[in-house]
């Protein structure tokens, strides 16, 4: 599993930091980072929300 | 009706409605769904009329959220540009707009709200309000035709967003807000005038604790009277005075209205009725406190919990801590919690004067709220610590 952020259409809202902030961080300079592009399977369901959350739709999942 | 739904219906096709259906097969139901919306238009995302749409940077198609073949991928059958008229709860049946009645088994009730209008204004063109992709383009059209002056009447959310667009399009706009604080009752008046700063720093004349004794005009527009006396003259008058729930058609079903569709605290209004997003009033026991909520957010994760309700009983409460953002010129509000004016208020990153804080809210000893102006990180640190019922110390003692 890959964590695939569009960040065109990325807004810093970062919702998906506050629900993995082990994934996902948004820095002080207000861009959002990958902190782990690759997570294990044991974290697919916390990246589904995240997806699923996102108010701008910017993150997805890749299976490659 | 304890049983298993055998088919879902879904009133409203906007945020809340679609988020239901997705999260219906995403829980693995696989009756039939029915998706039944008053706009032609499949559902679309609402936050980018006021600024992307509006601005004329994006063409309407990219705030489409879903489109027909996805829908039909999903198994949701979609009912564009039917109203629903009545609902027999007794019947299970439902009264569609022309009087064609449909039958259902469960039900998700999600018809949102629309916008208050001033009175007196509906026959004058150049009058806008803003809630719909159809308001939005004949109010970008407005703009597009190079008006002489703007004139925003109420400083919300949606009224700065509008003022912020127009400003960005270089456009003269005056803003005009009955409260002597914008967004006063919202943030308290320290915050409030953070806000109403923001818009003076960019040029907008604000007017503030006046209200609109009419819109004078022939069959245009061409001026505002305000209650102070003054008079503004416009080409385009936008209307951002708040919204009224779409409740009418269940009066009389038997469903408990009362400014919103009253549920229990898992959204369940009936037996096999969930209600959600605008139109739905719940009891969050996260604040004890029985709530409303128009945020984008809450119409999503809404949608998906009083779905996941309908399929399961023992699915608990709907205890979110609300949160939105605003984006206005190139700063991002966001709001987490439940504030009310009178909570006390501390900065704890970054100052006012930069326009790039964070501030915390709190009441009786509990964080109640985080307001950020471009501080994303900020707002979700503190969320969390809502969310835990933190001390408003705790909360003060944190260093994000």
């Amino acid at each position: 599993m890959r964590i695939v952020v569009d960040f065109d259409l990325c807004e810093s809202n970062a919702v998906c930091m506050q629900i993995a902030p082990d994934l996902f961080e948004v820095r002080d300079d207000d861009f959002l980072y990958i902190l782990n592009e690759t997570p294990g399977e044991a974290d697919r369901s916390r990246v589904q929300e995240c997806v699923q959350r996102c108010p701008k739709q910017a993150i997805s999942i890749a299976d490659d | 009706m304890t049983a298993a739904p055998s088919a879902v219906t879904i009133v409203g096709a906007s945020l809340a409605g679609l988020n239901a259906a997705e999260a219906l097969r995403r829980e693995g139901f696989d009756g039939p769904v029915t998706l039944i919306g008053a706009e032609d238009h499949p559902p679309y995302d609402r936050p980018p009329l006021s600024k992307q749409v509006l601005a004329g940077d994006w063409e309407p198609d990219r705030a489409a959220l879903t489109d027909a073949e996805e829908l039909a991928a999903d198994g949701i059958e979609a009912r564009l540009g039917v109203r629903a008229a009545a609902l027999d709860l007794a019947a299970r049946e439902l009264t569609l707009d022309g009087g064609e009645t449909v039958a259902f088994d469960s039900l998700v009730i999600a018809t949102g709200a629309r916008c208050r209008t001033l009175a007196g204004t509906e026959e004058l063109a150049g009058v806008h309000v803003l809630r719909s992709l159809d308001d939005c383009l004949a109010l970008r059209a407005d703009l597009e035709a190079a008006p002489q002056r703007v004139v925003v009447v109420g400083a919300g959310f949606i009224g700065a967003e509008v003022a912020a667009t127009a400003r960005g399009r270089g456009l003269e706009v005056t803003l005009v807000e009955a409260l002597p604080t914008p967004l006063g009752r919202v943030l308290g008046d320290e915050m409030g005038r953070v806000c109403a700063e923001v818009h003076r720093d960019h040029g907008v004349d604000l007017r503030t604790g006046v209200g609109v004794d009419a819109v004078e005009g022939g069959d245009r527009v061409q001026r505002v009277r305000l209650s102070d006396g003054s008079s503004v003259d416009a080409d385009v008058v936008v209307v951002g005075i708040g919204v009224i729930c779409n409740t009418e058609w269940l009066e009389g079903s038997g469903l408990s209205i009362d400014d919103g569709v009253v549920c229990d605290a898992t959204c369940l209004a009936a037996e096999g009725v969930v209600a959600a997003g605008d139109v739905a009033r719940w009891p969050n026991e996260l604040f004890g406190e029985t709530m409303r909520v128009e945020h984008w957010d809450n119409a999503a994760q809404q949608g998906a919990h009083a779905a996941r309700r309908l399929l399961d009983p023992a699915v608990g409460p709907f205890t979110p801590v609300p949160w939105f953002w605003s984006d206005q010129y190139d700063r991002k509000i966001q709001l987490a919690g439940r504030v009310r004016p009178d909570d006390e208020v501390r900065v704890v990153a970054g100052s006012v004067e930069e326009r790039r804080f964070a501030a915390i809210y709190g009441r009786a000893g509990r964080i109640t709220g985080v307001l950020g102006f471009n501080r994303p990180r900020h707002v979700m640190r503190y969320r969390a610590m809502i969310e835990q019922r933190a001390s408003f110390q705790e909360a003060l003692a944190a260093n994000f």
